[in-house]
């Protein structure tokens, strides 16, 4: 399923730019206009793509461990890093 | 009166809710700065949204669809409720597993490990501080003026500034992120929920019929008769329609939704606030453009001089009872005090965590010591931001568009630091000075901010094959952002692999 990410986000955001009903005035309902209503409904797609890529394409496989860095806070610790031969052995996110 | 009663109501609630907040607060830093990593998904989806919410959804939407009609809503709302997510998901998720393993408080602190190198931690920290530092004066101003208002001129606004600020203050002072975090989902439950009624009790007005089914399709056939080019969007040329897609991006650079990420209880307190992110949107800005697009109907109810930031608050005037009123102007504050609560925590957070304790040698700071400078700072910061209100020039306002369109610039930079093993630091510190340099450039040229229609390129370029019309200078920034850090990456020696072996095994 991962592999329909791209091309339902790419699908998402053509159909945001529709362009073909620039000039719609029609109320839909009597009371909502056209483009108020195609975009309302493009709002909740994007929830429902969002939720199916959340159950099938979500970007962590795992909590990931904290580290070494993260003990005793890790405030400091994480931005001295940045030059430390690494010699820490904490988990990649699995 | 019965507005400023109303109002001190509130702002006497979200004291409570600080005070609530520091009865729960553990003590040390990490408790502080990220509530000890325990939002769970339903605080973490109000933070979210109040955060990346202002007072525009409620006041700009409906200004705004007065002016130029419904397609206000699909450029600004359904394309935030798309992108606002996409940064969630693809940044926002790996940034925290990023900051729960190394122990990172700030964006800063993430970029100097991640790339290796100390100064791109001094390059961005201005960067930061200066496109932010707009938007708190846009929230504190605004605050100041609705309250005088509201209140026909009995408090001034710099008088009503002053207690916001000060309410502000108190609640991130004593409650941290975790009183930030509540007071957010408090104020956030309440501005949507005064944008709703809001709504039903002017469009019942506006349309005069005993049901609201039918009052709303009165007002719409109004405007249909009086002034259709309302109902489409004639008044919005594709381009800038288009630019506007890429301004939400801008959220995956902001430092204080940086801070807000990293307070989640696990990856799968992401989930609600991705999902429901549209329908939130959706909710909140629908009815208030359809509000403003029922205004614009009605000849003679607003006069086409009236001030453009003062449409919703004429109408609830004209329209709703000064209960009403009061209750609006406390949703509006809500929106405004939801994002400054988060600006504020994360300034002094950043100062705290990417100046002092990154740079301060000897003996460790202690935990209590540290959450005593994070606070001197967050008063620091309230009291400049107030002064620096009060003599702010008009012109501020105009900003907030490039406010964001800087932080868009960098999302580039964002994305490639989490998913591209060849961002080199050289790479990233020519995108944020290209960036930087390109938004100056670009805002000296719109007259700072005054042409409000300035546009990237100015004039039609023939490019051959089609032509590149002119659009918002955000698009421009977002390509010269990726390009120069495409290129220079690839021209730089790459990140050792011990980097990559932390950031991407």
């Amino acid at each position: 399923m991962k592999y329909l990410f791209w091309p339902l986000l790419a699908l998402l955001i053509v159909l945001h730019q529709d362009y073909w009903q620039w000039d719609d005035a029609t109320l839909r309902f009597g009371f909502l206009p056209q483009a108020l209503a195609y975009h309302a409904c493009l709002s909740i797609a994007a929830a429902v793509f969002w939720a199916w890529a959340c159950r099938f394409c979500w970007p962590l496989d795992g909590e990931p461990a904290k580290g070494q860095l993260a003990k005793g806070g890790g405030r400091s610790e994480a931005a001295s890093s940045a030059t430390a031969s690494s010699s820490t052995s904490e988990e990649a996110p699995s | 009166m019965t507005q400023l009663v109303i109002i001190v109501i509130y702002l006497l609630l979200l004291l409570g809710v600080g005070a609530l907040a520091n009865h729960w607060f553990r003590g040390d830093s990490q408790d502080y700065m990220l509530a000890s990593r325990t939002i769970g998904p339903f605080f973490l989806l109000m933070s979210l949204f109040g955060t990346t919410m202002t007072a525009f959804a409620l006041v700009g939407s409906t200004n705004k669809a007065f002016a130029a009609g419904v397609g206000v809503y699909g450029m600004l709302a359904s394309a935030s409720g798309i992108i606002h997510s996409l940064c969630f998901f693809l940044i926002g998720i790996k940034m925290w597993s990023f900051g729960k393993k190394f122990g990172f408080t700030t964006q800063i602190e993430f970029f100097r490990a991640r790339l290796e190198n100390d100064f791109i931690g001094l390059l961005l920290f201005p960067v930061l501080i200066g496109l932010i530092i707009p938007y708190l004066l846009i929230g504190v101003i605004s605050s100041g003026g609705l309250v005088f208002q509201v209140t026909d001129g009995l408090v001034p606004a710099w008088a009503a500034s002053l207690v916001v600020c000060l309410v502000v203050m108190t609640y991130v002072f004593f409650g941290g992120m975790r009183g930030t975090a509540w007071a957010n989902a408090l104020q956030t439950m309440f501005f949507m929920a005064m944008g709703v009624i809001t709504f039903v009790l002017i469009a019942k007005e506006l349309g005069g019929k005993d049901t609201l089914w039918e009052s709303m399709r009165a007002a719409s056939e109004t405007v249909l008769q009086n002034n259709p080019t309302q109902l489409a969007r004639t008044k919005l040329p594709p381009p800038v329609y288009f630019s506007f897609l890429l301004i939400p991006l801008s959220v995956a650079m902001f430092p204080h939704v940086f801070q807000h990420w990293l307070t989640a209880r696990n990856a799968n307190a992401f989930k609600l606030p991705i999902i429901a992110h549209p329908i939130f949107i959706m909710v909140v800005w629908l009815p208030c453009v359809m509000i403003g697009v029922w205004a614009s109907g009605y000849q003679g109810l607003l006069t086409a001089e009236i001030p453009a930031d003062r449409v919703l608050a004429s109408l609830v005037h004209q329209l709703a009872s000064p209960m009403l009123g009061g209750l609006l102007a406390a949703g509006i504050l809500a929106a405004i005090m939801s994002s400054l609560d988060s600006q504020f925590l994360c300034l002094g957070t950043m100062l705290t965590n990417d100046i002092v304790n990154h740079y301060h040698r000897g003996e460790r700071i202690s935990e209590r010591k540290e959450v005593l400078i994070a606070r001197s700072f967050i008063v620091a910061v309230v009291a400049v931001t107030y002064l620096l209100s009060l003599v702010a020039p008009p012109a501020i306002f105009s900003m907030g568009i490039w406010c964001f369109s800087g932080f868009a610039g960098l999302f580039p930079l964002a994305l490639a630091a989490v998913y591209w093993k060849r961002l080199t630091a050289a790479g990233a510190i020519a995108c944020v000075l290209a960036v930087a340099a390109a938004w100056a450039v670009m805002f000296a040229q719109s007259d700072f901010g005054a042409d409000s229609h300035y546009a990237f390129p100015q004039d039609p370029v023939s490019l051959g094959v089609a032509t590149l019309p002119p659009m918002m200078p955000v698009v421009a920034l977002v390509a010269l952002s990726a390009a120069t850090l495409v290129i220079v990456s690839l021209i730089t020696r790459p990140p050792s692999q011990e980097t990559l072996d932390k950031f991407f095994e």
